[in-house]
């Protein structure tokens, strides 16, 4: 009944559905927008329905105008109604609209939050998985932060499609979110080895995404990936990891050189072209970061060459394209192997595509040489001549300004030549290069003297034919900016020109006043130096005919310059015309003022450094912070932010930025001047003048019309004169025509040949200025100060965290606790937004929302407590994540009781374990058979599913023992004092465990195993006082033994003065404060039945024997002092630590054939159970446990100076124990197995 | 990372767009317009790479495309991803599709560009790649319709099926696909 009525509810409602909607579109091709609208209006009724169908209807509607760009943002609202839906596919239609439209500052978001949490925890595995999906689109730093516990939680799901999801959804909330990475991250590293590829691949594609942005925090996971890339072949996930490592190989040539032979391995054997780019990517990488060193480096330069020459031949353009894109990355760095692939680059030059046109023109800039220049330079200009498209044209005359230019014309033996190539370029229509032409021809005319006079006779005729130059076709583009140039080499070479007067005549004549502003100066300026230079020969021959010509001309010329409306050209001319006008008065009366005319453009002009304005010394008495003019009133500011704000939300943030019009008063416009002219003064290109000029007095110019002739040229002509690059043309064999090709070619090698072998008898023939450029003084070229380079908002800046580094205390991702209060709060502000049908509506749902959040909350504090009593939270996060804090605050409140003030870092401890992956690989052999870093995935899980049993077992039991050793204690000692010790003791061992297990990444994979006990031993006692100690490797840069030192006062009375005099011995020696004292004097009293601990660092020479220290501790009690004599010995598994274990390493060693000595005992009857065995010898944490399966053990353990010591540990159920030991160095082993065996021995 | 996955016809009509930046709905007409000029002036002989455009991206961005018949698969990328990887990525995307709707043709994206989502999701999620593997996406997908389809028996508009298929094919796609290479 009630189906029936739902039915005909549907069938009336449904009057359009997306196919309708469709269909529709496309039956209204002329009246669309019109269609539309209806169609928005229909959906706005519908979505104004209780009928949550219909309204999905209208949402997936409304998704599909939203592609043809349509605003839907204003259904939000909506949306996240059918979001809501319990069924899924309503939500998925919900979940892709909101994926669609919904962005991080879309303000209903904040009303999904438990929705969103609900879904992902839903039952139904693709409720979840439509959830992830759509977060991963709209994510915001509120959801990131409330839902990423939620995230973490399902990293454990049982279903791989869920923890794929949720591995990939952790890079969006690390970037919403920062404060997440570290808690989450060691979670996310376990997901490197998941049992499923398709998770594994995901948490490679997160990892290579951190990386890639600050890939030196992640420097330490190499091994892993290392492990990951020698033993997985699944190629998307390979080629991600090989991107990785092209990434990090910058940072640690090392992991470089550990490459290149698994990359060039799978160079030779993949038949994947993604992987082969990729590994080719990557040895080039590795090459450009290792400089020397390698012995086969040519043999993988060569390889990467061809193979890429493969590529760059195949008829895919694909692979052509990548394959010239690579090689221009070696180019950079072995220019040489490249070069000899010449023909093929520039065979790539004729291809149609352009996308490979562009790369090979990359890499010719690369290829050039002095031999080469001219044949390339002339190859390219031919190739402008015919390519379409202004795009690729520029593109062409960009490189071959680029090419000929770099590093201050390192190939150009021929200046004539390069000039003459310049001015051809000139007259390639429609370029937007002009300034790059015009700053070469500048830059040649400074540096080269040699070819000046040719430049300057070049530039005049540039001068004179400028209007061919400028053509109607100018207006689009910058090529008039090469009459700056010209002008500027005219009028500051002028003694070179042949006939002066003609060169100011044409500058006058042009069409000046049709350039632009900036232009036009630069051509008034050089009038002046033009004139001045006419003026003084002038004088010189007493020619007063031409003196009067060129003043005329000037005089009647530069008026309508002076009304120009460009302020600089104005200020100019007006200046000249004084000037010229002053000249002919002096000039009346039969002065002389050549010479003094030369006078205002005195002086050499040389070349700048590019960095040289920055690196000027700011002058004393200078603060460029300081406001020139009053700043805005601040309330005025306010007062309009606010306002904008509330009109417009998105107002464009370069608006506020909009200064008002002022008026500048005359006193601003003096500073004005000021400022301009300490510009002025910097610039190396404005020729100061001196202060006396601008006195003559001012005086008004009449304007004039001036005819202005109208040469009108559609082509560009042959300008007689004018430099071509024909003759050059003798110097390249270079023909375009294919049937002549290969006869052609003989005969052009034999010209190269011929050419090359004169150009290299031929001394250079221009001496070229190549220094970087002129400095100020003090300043250094090369000193760059450029930082970070990342925008403020990336977000990537903010992920930038040291990973090592061990979790503090306040590390962890919100708990529901956390959001709890903060959720109610949004379900109220809901409810206020909603319009009263809804609203009651939605108000019983977040009740029963939160009703359910109470209850469920409830539920977590019970399990919390029951795990709490179980001590086993292994698949509880939260409760983990406590633990690791309570540890980690145990630690920080332990360390820095450290008598001698030293304090290991775990991050060295970190970098220290790469090192030792790193280092280990240099020694051994190069080949490591890849089959060896193999685990085989089933197994692993059946051994830790062992380990697990193992480890309650070995719990069980050490408690037992535990009570034992108490009770037995008990009986011997007095028991109030004993309990002193009592409590002291775990402090102690939870330290060690924690050192043991915090400080190494890569254990934390490994199966759990059991803590080491503290190796405590008896220092020294009398009736009053106690002494216990014990010891423990620390592993790291310091390579130090401590030895934590326990005094118990057993008397009623204080103990004060206590001091130990420890002489050191030949090979053994204390870190001491004052190293020249034996005695340690403890600053403190120790009071009655009181315990105190002290820390010493001991360095040994030797760690392969045993050693010993003896001396006395004294003390004062009551005004009587007494002394004690004090032994402490060092075993040699005092040296070794086994805080560096894990299996990976383990394997790699026993495979690598360097543990050379052997040793091994048996004990017939051992008394001991095998865990217990395992206590022993794991004692004060020298040797760790890397794999436990039954009744046998691996272990594992390093001395202070790098030996290896591996121990095998087997026990039969008859009580027969065989311990078997490899180990680097065997004096060590024998020691070490000898007193494992003595130990053992006597715990029995 | 994926910036935007575009997929439209020969004449620059938008038949899917995806967008893992946010854009605003004008800027996405925009960015899929100028992708179209700068895509579909290109021969199908050249190579399937080209330097992003102005709008998307910026110098880090490439656009890798595939044009089969009537439409042109773009997708947009930063330099983390590989080129040639993308490039199959995009042939297992229409094969997919191809073999959801049993020898896909344009009209099926015209009028099913939910379907095409909902399989996009599941190979590409938040602008990276989710998975490769096509008989695991097409397991995903067949049992995601499943469970549509347990929900609307009545069957009124949204359960999409095969057997119902209103329209005549088109080109088919298939003709013109070129061998993987990965």
């Amino acid at each position: 009944m009630a189906l029936r009525k739902v039915k005909g509810n549907l069938e009336r409602m449904f009057d359009k559905n997306l196919t309708d909607l469709v269909r529709g579109i496309r039956n209204n091709k002329e009246s669309e927008p019109k269609y539309i609208s209806q169609c928005m209006e229909e959906i706005k009724t519908e979505l104004r329905q209780d009928n949550l169908a219909v309204k999905a209807n209208a949402v997936a509607k409304l998704t599909y105008l939203q592609m043809l760009g349509y605003d839907i943002s204003w259904a939000g609202f909506n949306i996240i109604e059918v979001m809501s839906s319990p069924k899924f596919t309503y939500k998925r239609i919900g979940y892709l609209s909101a994926s669609q439209c919904f962005h991080q500052d879309t303000e209903v978001l904040m009303l999904t939050t438990n929705m969103i949490r609900k879904d992902l925890n839903s039952h139904n595995m693709y409720d979840s998985g439509t959830a992830l999906t759509g977060l991963a689109c709209f994510i915001n730093g509120d959801l990131a932060r409330d839902l990423a516990n939620d995230v973490m939680t399902l990293l454990a799901s049982t279903k791989p499609y869920l923890r794929k999801k949720a591995v990939l959804l952790l890079y969006k909330v690390f970037l919403k979110f920062p404060e997440a990475l570290r808690p989450a991250f060691p979670r996310l590293k376990e997901k490197l080895e998941d049992p499923d590829p398709g998770v594994q691949s995901a948490a490679v594609n997160v990892i290579c995404e951190l990386a890639r942005k600050n890939p030196k925090n992640y420097l330490s996971l190499a091994p892993v990936f290392f492990k990951l890339m020698t033993s997985s072949t699944n190629n998307w996930m390979l080629i991600k990891i090989i991107k990785l490592f092209g990434a990090l190989t910058p940072l640690e040539p090392r992991l470089g050189k550990k490459l290149i032979e698994p990359l060039t391995n799978l160079i030779h054997s993949t038949s994947a072209m993604s992987l082969l780019y990729e590994c080719i990517n990557t040895v080039i990488a590795v090459l450009i970061s290792i400089s020397s060193g390698m012995p086969n480096h040519n043999a993988s330069i060569q390889l990467c060459v061809q193979k890429l020459r493969i590529l760059i031949e195949d008829s895919d353009q694909n692979l052509k394209y990548l394959g010239l894109l690579a090689m221009s990355k070696i180019l950079k760095t072995h220019p040489k192997s490249v070069q000899a692939h010449k023909d093929l680059v520039l065979q790539c030059l004729d291809d149609k595509d352009e996308s490979i046109r562009l790369r090979a023109l990359d890499l010719l800039y690369g290829m050039v040489t002095k031999k080469t220049v001219m044949e390339i330079v002339r190859r390219l200009m031919t190739h402008m001549d015919r390519a379409e498209g202004t795009m690729y044209r520029d593109e062409l005359l960009q490189k071959i300004i680029l090419i000929c230019s770099q590093n201050n014309f390192q190939y150009i033996t021929n200046f004539e030549w390069y000039i003459s190539v310049l001015v051809e370029l000139c007259r390639m229509e429609g370029t937007q290069h002009g300034g790059l032409i015009a700053n070469q021809l500048m830059d040649v005319a400074i540096r080269v003297v040699a070819v000046r006079e040719f430049t300057v006779g070049q530039m005049a005729l540039l001068l004179d034919n400028a209007h061919v130059i400028v053509g109607p076709a100018a207006a689009r583009s910058s090529i008039a900016e090469v009459l700056y140039a010209a002008a500027w080499i005219c009028g500051e070479f002028s003694q070179l020109l042949a006939n002066p007067k003609a060169t100011l005549e044409s500058m006058v004549r042009g069409k000046v006043v049709s350039l632009p502003g900036h232009i036009q100066a630069i051509y008034v300026h050089n009038m002046l130096k033009l004139y001045a230079h006419i003026i003084a020969t002038a004088e010189e021959e007493d020619d007063t005919e031409m003196i009067e010509e060129v003043t005329n001309l000037l005089l009647e010329r530069l008026p309508v310059l002076v009304s120009s409306g460009d302020l600089e050209v104005q200020e100019r001319a007006s200046c000249i015309v004084h000037i010229v006008t002053y000249v002919q008065k002096c000039h009346k009366n039969g002065d002389k003022v050549g010479a003094d005319l030369a006078l205002l453009m005195m002086g050499e002009l040389n070349p700048v450094a590019p960095k040289a304005q920055k690196k000027v010394p700011l002058p004393d008495g200078l603060d460029l912070d300081v406001w020139l003019n009053d700043p805005p009133s601040e309330s005025e500011e306010e007062d309009d932010e606010v306002y904008r704000k509330d009109i417009f939300v998105k107002a464009d943030s370069s608006s506020k930025h909009k200064k008002e019009k002022y008026e500048p008063s005359e006193e601003e416009l003096q500073r004005l001047r000021d400022v301009r002219k300490a510009e002025q003064a910097n610039n190396p290109y404005y020729v100061k003048s001196p202060a006396n000029v601008n006195t003559l007095p001012q005086h008004l110019v009449k304007a004039e019309d001036i005819p202005i002739e109208n040469l009108y040229m559609n082509v560009p002509l042959k300008i007689q004169g004018m430099t071509s690059l024909d003759k050059y043309q003798m110097v390249d064999g270079w023909q375009d025509g294919k049937k002549r090709h290969k006869k052609q070619k003989k005969r052009s090698k034999k010209k190269d040949r011929a050419v090359s072998s004169s150009d290299e008898e031929a001394p250079p023939m221009h001496v070229v200025n190549r220094d970087v450029g002129e400095m100020p003084e003090g300043a250094h070229f090369s000193d760059d100060n450029e930082a970070d380079d990342r925008p403020e908002d990336d977000p990537h800046r903010a992920l930038d965290i040291n990973l090592d580094e061990p979790l503090a205390p306040n590390e962890v991702l919100p708990t529901r606790s956390h959001y709890e209060a903060k959720t109610q709060r949004t379900d109220e502000e809901e409810a206020k937004s909603l319009r009263s049908d809804a609203a009651s509506q939605k108000k019983s749902r977040s009740k029963k929302e939160k009703k359910e959040k109470k209850e469920k909350s409830k539920k977590a504090k019970k399990e919390e407590k029951k795990s709490k009593k179980s001590s086993k939270g292994g698949d509880n996060l939260i409760l983990d994540l406590v633990d690791e804090l309570k540890e980690t605050s145990l630690q920080d409140t332990e360390t820095g009781t450290h008598v001698n003030g030293i304090d290991n870092s775990n991050k060295q401890k970190v970098a220290d374990d790469l090192d030792f992956w790193l280092s280990r690989e240099e020694t051994s052999v190069p080949s490591l058979p890849v089959e060896k870093h193999e685990e085989p995935v089933v197994s692993d899980a059946h051994v830790k599913d062992d380990v697990e049993a193992e480890k309650t077992k070995s719990k069980k039991s050490k408690t037992k023992k535990e009570k034992k050793t108490k009770k037995e204690k008990d009986k011997s000692e007095k028991r109030s004092k004993k309990k002193e010790i009592q409590e002291a003791e775990p402090e102690v061992s939870s330290r060690n465990r924690e050192e043991y297990e915090e400080t190494n990444g890569t254990v934390s994979q490994e199966p759990e195993r059991t803590k080491p006990l503290p190796f405590l031993r008896m220092l020294a006692e009398d009736s009053v006082l106690k002494m216990m100690y014990t010891t423990a490797a620390m592993d790291g840069v310091m390579s130090e033994v401590l030895v934590c030192i326990k005094f118990a006062n057993l008397s009623s009375k204080p103990i004060s003065n206590l001091q130990l005099n420890l002489p050191d011995s030949g090979a053994l020696k204390m870190v001491r404060i004052d190293p020249l004292s034996d005695i340690i004097s403890f600053p403190w009293t120790l009071e009655a039945e009181e315990s105190r601990e002290a820390q010493l660092s001991f360095t040994a020479e030797d760690v392969t024997i045993p050693h010993k220290l003896r001396g006395f501790l004294s003390y004062t009690q009551e005004g009587g002092s007494s002394q004690l004599n004090v032994r402490l010995e060092f075993p040699v598994v005092n040296f070794l630590s086994g805080k560096t274990a894990s299996r990976s390493t383990f394997t790699d060693l026993l495979s690598s054939g360097q543990l050379t000595a052997r040793s091994s005992f048996t004990v017939p009857d051992c008394q001991l159970s095998f865990s217990e065995i395992l206590d022993e010898m794991t004692r004060g944490g020298s040797l760790a446990v890397v794999e436990s399966v039954d009744q046998t053990a691996s272990m594992y353990g390093r001395s202070l100076h790098g030996h290896h010591v591996c121990v095998l540990v087997k026990y039969q159920t008859s009580g027969r124990l065989t311990v078997d030991g490899k180990s680097t160095e065997g004096t060590l082993l024998s020691n070490a197995l000898d007193h494992l065996k003595t130990t053992l021995m006597q715990t029995k | 990372m994926i910036k935007a996955i575009l997929v439209f016809n020969n004449h620059g009509k938008p038949r899917l767009s995806k967008f893992y930046q946010y854009f605003n709905e004008e800027m996405q007409q925009q960015i899929i317009k100028e992708t179209f000029q700068l895509v579909s002036k290109r021969d199908d002989n050249v190579c399937n790479f080209l330097e992003g455009g102005s709008l998307i991206g910026g110098a880090d961005y490439k656009l890798i495309y595939r044009h089969y018949a009537t439409l042109y698969f773009v997708f947009c990328v930063d330099s983390s991803e590989s080129e040639l990887g993308i490039l199959d990525l995009i042939q297992v995307f229409v094969e997919t599709l191809d073999k959801c709707f049993e020898n896909v043709c344009e009209l099926d994206l015209i009028f099913h560009v939910d379907k095409v989502h909902y399989i996009l999701n599941e190979l590409v999620m938040g602008g990276m790649v989710l998975e490769t593997n096509m008989t695991e996406i097409i397991t995903r997908i067949d049992d995601q319709n499943k469970l549509e389809k347990q929900e609307t028996w009545l069957r009124v508009t949204f359960g999409y099926s095969q057997s119902s298929k209103i329209h005549s094919k088109g080109e088919d796609f298939s003709q013109q696909r070129t061998s993987s290479k990965i």
